[in-house]
């Protein structure tokens, strides 16, 4: 099957009184990976099981390769999903657990055995057939559920975060697993995770979501360079939120003064006055306080091996910095100057109201 | 070497050989009888019997346990070498008290080297007594004292005891008449060890034949029981399922409803179905006569045979195989059956393919119960067997009738036991090395599936009807007792209340003159004796199996389970068989028949203790232990206090099933022991249905009161806790795993 859009056209998902999903709609290019990112609790696994067919929309449309399947079953539809607790049949071998999905129902497969086996080669399985899922590894468990998903050959790919069970270096090597295995296969993949590491790690777009809605979609390179709100801001990576002045320039840039520096920032449509900012900690150099444009204190310092994270207290508020300058770390109480990279620096626009 | 377990239960161990009658008295130890009589006969302690009774036999045990106390302190410094004489000393003490019990026959000596040494005796010794039982225990504990004290259970008296104890109870009331039992169907008339008679007690045509396959009158009680057996179990697994899919799988509004009615086969005596029945199918019941009337339909008597104990039966089981049922299909992970269906499974699929393969635990579990329970079960069988015999009714009337085969009834056992082993056994087998539940902690959570339209409608085409019908049933079973006559007379009447719980004010006060007030308060005293030891003794054995570790563990744990497993009946049997004749004579005592009922129920406190326990986390424990408690004061300040619910079900459970039962108590009540179920089973038997059924319905909503009154009280008490089982819950489970 090849792999297929989706679309979701004002679709709504109300439990009860609860809002699961307010009025959302997106697109997802075929043979892409998109992320869903959010905080726990925010709808992303709603979302998921909407596209699976597992729930139905209380309100808008679902489309998947242009077709609309809105009413139509799990397992009508042409999707796949890898559970996050793997959701491997216990009474069932590995094989048999491959090759459910092509002995079940009306489509039987003739050669489903020998299908099932290349979808376990593809994950690197071969040679566990006869085991059963408590006799694997956790690493080997998800393995499975994602051969038991692939071997149906869907025309949409889901992973319910998958790596959550998954101790941190597993971790890793898993999820450029999942992103080599997608861009080999092509697939249209949907993906959730809280993490937004491995978010920007794997994906082609990533859509944030928060409480219910959407908050901003887009390649993972826009998201951390032009945040919509602080709420993406502080959720693509470690930001400090300071005030500070803005002037425009030019249709594009302008002039933004945080206290004593004064840096040339995209301003984004924003009017005049006082704006919010966000400053990556690694646009934060730490230097001598001769000449610098702001004077601080080390408040705290702490060594990670490959870096030293700071904590500098300013007029503008404490800001947290990162230093790859491992060998001359500043002491805690020592006054040093503060110097902040225009690139590291986003005027965020106000929240939203909702 | 003094500390105060030691001195205890030294002290313990010399009340009963100087004070305490050594023998078993005729009236009980709680009569002051043996104060006044001095010491004569068996009212003497030990000293007195070894002195001037001339039992110079018992000396040794005064002795043995004098070294307990005295020897090792002399055994040298070394804690172990003491711990070690003292280990020696009691052992010795106890394998000697119980065996010149056993060495002494009806007859006199039946080990003839001990005639040699303490000369002949020509007449038996009565059996043991107080004093003796007190002499074991101190030995016991003594023994495991030492153990602890060379370090085994991690030095833990408290431990030690436990274990020790618990084994020795099992071993006396479980193992001991098993294996009685199992000696007297291989011994002949004389009393000597003889394969032949075996074979030819148990392999006749009366037991094995298949004269009804070639259409003779009869097959043999063996293959009657089987298929009778098995028909009940595929019945009442199949209706069970049904109704637990009803209950979780679909919006059928009565689900409450359902819920009850399970719990009715726990608080019914078990042949109060088989009553029904007939009140409503028997020959004069109201559907033939209403047929008659209608149709001029000549009644008869198809309700009594095969067809009438299987219908009876389901009617009874049924609901236990639900209570086990339910409790599967609710764990039957929703997300496994939404993987399915995004592998393309639809409804059917996915149901076919995964639910129902990973009920099979609890599907196999409730063919076992009920086929255990069917085989066990006795009350219907002899309400509505007619000329259909089983097992059960033929053990019995080898005990009780003309033939007072002792022999021919223990075979029957055997083969009774034989049955119930194999499907335990069998069922084993069938679930085999696979696994049943979901593997990871950290799971998504899913809706359950709705039954495809087609189960759902097979589900409620059997289900409902068989509901209605139970409660027709349970209706004609209390309304019977209102009516004068059933079949012939419905005038309204009170008479067989009056007769059965009468009560008058006499010159003397009160006077009970109903003719079932003695059983009545017989087994209500005896079974709220028997609940508490039963609980305590189940949490007890499912502490030290969850919570210590020591060679054996899996031993003890069989231990514990394997009354489990035994049928009623046999245990009635093997219980007359090994406590009928000294040393160990206490049939036709209060005694057995709480000790029966201990240990019947003990593995269902067990499970319970052990389902909870498994559910505190062992780390409590060991904070504890590491805040300087041992054993006994974790289990009392920690556990017990969050084992209450677990502890009040089992307490319930065991009250109510000791209230209840009647296959193991019809062998044991004697005149003055009787109980309510045997009483009730000799009414019907004599045609008396109208007092029968009156009795019955008392003792149904006193049992009502009973559990709703302690739910009640339960329910009070969890509001300000959290993560306890649901009280209703445990006493639904314990119900399911039950035989
Ligand atoms: N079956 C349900 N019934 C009621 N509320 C639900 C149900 N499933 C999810 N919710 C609610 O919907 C919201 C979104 O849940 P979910 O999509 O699981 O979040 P996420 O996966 O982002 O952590 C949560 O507030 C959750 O409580
Ligand atoms: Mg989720």
């Amino acid at each position: 099957m090849a792999a297929a859009t989706i679309e979701f056209d004002g679709v709504v998902k109300r439990y009860g009184d609860v809002v699961a999903v307010r009025e959302t709609a997106f697109r997802v290019e075929a043979g892409t990976l998109t992320t869903l990112l959010g905080p726990s609790g925010c709808g992303k696994t709603t979302i998921l099981r909407l596209i699976a067919g597992l729930e139905l929309p209380s309100a808008g449309r679902i489309r998947i390769g242009g077709e609309d399947v809105t009413e139509r079953s799990a397992a009508e539809r042409d999707v796949s999903m890898v559970f996050q607790s793997y959701a491997l049949f216990p009474h069932m071998t590995v094989l048999e657990n491959v090759r459910y999905g092509l002995t079940v129902g009306r489509r039987r497969t003739p050669d489903a055995d020998a299908r099932a086996r290349e979808a376990m080669g593809t994950v690197g399985l071969t040679g566990y057939d006869e085991r059963l899922p408590s006799e694997l590894s956790g690493g080997q468990q998800q393995r499975v559920a994602v051969a038991r998903a692939l071997v149906l050959e869907p025309a949409v790919l889901l992973f319910d975060e998958p790596l959550s069970n998954l101790d941190a270096r597993l971790r890793r090597q898993m999820r450029e697993e999942i992103r080599e295995l997608q861009q080999r296969l092509a697939l249209t993949v949907v993906y959730v995770t809280h993490d937004q590491a491995e978010a920007m790690a794997v994906s082609d777009r990533i859509i944030v979501m928060n409480r219910a809605v959407v908050a901003q979609e887009g390649t993972p390179r826009e998201l951390y360079e032009r945040p919509r709100d602080a709420f993406v801001a502080g959720f693509m990576g470690d930001a400090n939120r300071v005030r500070g002045t803005l002037a425009r320039r030019d249709e594009e840039i302008g002039e933004v003064r945080i206290g004593g520096a004064t840096l040339a920032v995209p301003h984004r449509g924003l009017p005049d006055g006082e704006v919010d900012l966000a400053i990556r900690p690694e646009a934060i150099a730490i230097g001598a306080k001769d000449g610098a444009p702001i004077a601080g204190q080390v408040k705290k310092a702490a060594y990670l091996g490959g870096i030293v994270e700071y904590t500098i207290a300013t007029g503008v508020g404490d800001l947290f910095a990162v230093s790859l300058d491992v060998a001359r770390p500043h002491a805690v109480g020592a006054a040093v100057g503060v110097r902040i990279a225009p690139q590291g620096v986003v005027v965020v626009p106000p929240d939203a109201p909702r | 070497m003094r500390d105060r377990p030691l001195v205890a239960w030294f002290a313990v161990g010399c009340a009963g050989i100087a004070i305490l009658p050594w023998y078993a008295l005729a009236d009980s130890i709680f009569s002051s009888g043996w104060l006044v009589r001095g010491f004569t006969g068996e009212n003497a302690p030990l000293w007195w019997q070894a002195w001037a009774h001339g039992r110079a036999w018992l000396w040794p045990v005064a002795a043995l346990l004098v070294a307990c106390i005295a020897w090792p302190p002399r055994a040298g410094g070394s804690r172990r070498r003491q711990a070690n004489a003292l280990i020696v000393f009691a052992a010795a003490g106890f394998v000697f008290t119980l065996g010149q019990g056993f060495a002494i026959g009806p007859r006199g000596w039946s080990v003839d080297a001990a005639a040699a040494w303490f000369g002949p005796i020509t007449t038996g010794q009565p059996g043991m007594g107080t004093g003796a039982a007190m002499a074991l225990a101190s030995f016991a504990m003594l023994f495991s004292l030492g153990l602890a004290r060379r370090g085994a259970f991690k030095g833990d008296g408290f431990v030690a005891g436990s274990v020790v104890s618990v084994t020795l109870a099992v071993a006396l009331f479980t193992f001991f008449p098993v294996v009685r039992i199992l000696a007297s169907a291989f011994e002949d008339t004389a009393g000597a060890w003889s394969a032949g008679a075996f074979a030819q007690r148990a392999f006749t045509g009366k037991i094995w034949g298949l004269g009804c396959l070639g259409g003779g009158t009869r097959c043999g009680v063996a293959w009657n029981t089987l298929a009778l057996a098995l028909a009940c179990a595929t019945a009442c697994t199949a209706l069970g399922l049904a109704f637990a899919l009803i209950v979780t799988r679909s919006a059928f509004r009565y689900k409450r409803a359902l819920r009850v009615l399970s719990v009715l086969p726990i608080i019914t005596p078990p042949f109060v179905i088989g009553l029904g029945l007939i009140l409503l199918f028997g020959r004069s019941g109201l559907v033939n006569q209403f047929l008659e009337l209608a149709f001029g339909v000549v009644p008869t008597r198809w309700i009594y045979g095969f067809q009438g104990v299987l219908l009876a039966q389901v009617f009874a089981f049924t609901p236990i195989a639900f209570l086990v049922l339910i409790g599967v299909v609710e764990g039957v992970s929703p997300t496994m059956e939404e993987a399915a269906q995004t592998l393309r499974a639809d409804r059917w699929a996915t149901f076919t393919t995964v639910s129902l393969p990973l009920m099979r635990p609890g599907l196999a579990n409730a063919f076992l119960i009920s086929f255990i329970e069917s085989i066990a079960d006795f009350g219907n069988p002899i309400v509505l067997g007619g000329n259909f015999g089983v097992l059960s009714t033929e053990v019995f009337f080898s005990v009780v009738g003309a033939q007072l085969d002792q022999g021919r009834a223990a075979t029957l056992g055997l083969i009774l036991l034989g049955f119930a082993l194999a499907a335990f056994f069998l069922q084993r087998r069938a679930l085999g090395r696979r696994v049943y539940t979901a593997l990871s902690g950290k799971g998504d959570a899913g809706l359950p599936t709705p039954l495809p339209d087609a189960a759902r409608r097979a589900c409620y085409a059997v289900a409902l009807p068989w509901a209605a019908l139970t409660i027709v049933i349970y209706a004609m079973a209390l309304a019977g007792g209102f009516v004068e006559t059933w079949g012939r007379d419905y005038t309204p009447t009170l008479r067989h209340y009056v007769k059965a719980f009468g009560v008058e004010w006499g010159a003397h006060g009160l006077l009970w003159t109903g003719a079932a007030w003695n059983s009545f308060w017989t087994t209500v005293r005896l079974s709220a004796i028997a609940a508490p030891l039963t609980a305590a003794l189940g949490i007890l054995a499912a502490w030290l199996i969850t919570r210590q570790r020591f060679v054996g563990r899996s031993a003890f744990e069989f231990g514990t389970m394997l009354s489990f497993a035994i049928p009623g009946t046999v245990i009635g049997v093997s219980y007359i068989l090994a406590f009928n004749v000294p040393p160990l004579e206490i049939t036709g005592t209060a005694i057995i028949l709480v000790v029966c009922n201990v240990f019947r129920n003990m593995p269902v406190g067990v499970r319970a203790g052990m389902a909870s326990m498994s559910q505190i986390d062992a780390s409590l424990d060991e904070a504890s232990g590491t805040l300087g408690a041992r054993g006994w004061t974790t289990l009392r300040t920690i556990l017990l206090p969050l084992l209450r619910p677990a502890i009040v079900a089992a307490l319930v459970y065991s009250f109510v099933r000791a209230m209840t039962t009647l296959s193991a108590v019809i062998f044991l009540v004697s005149a003055e022991y009787e109980w309510a179920t045997t009483y009730i089973i000799n009414r019907v038997v004599n045609g008396d249905y109208g007092v029968a059924i009156a009795y019955s319905s008392v003792l149904i909503v006193l049992m009502v009161v009973v559990i709703a009154l302690i739910g009640w009280l339960v329910g009070e008490r969890r509001l300000g806790r959290r993560g306890a089982a649901a009280p209703g819950r445990g006493v639904g489970q314990l119900g399911g795993s039950a035989a």
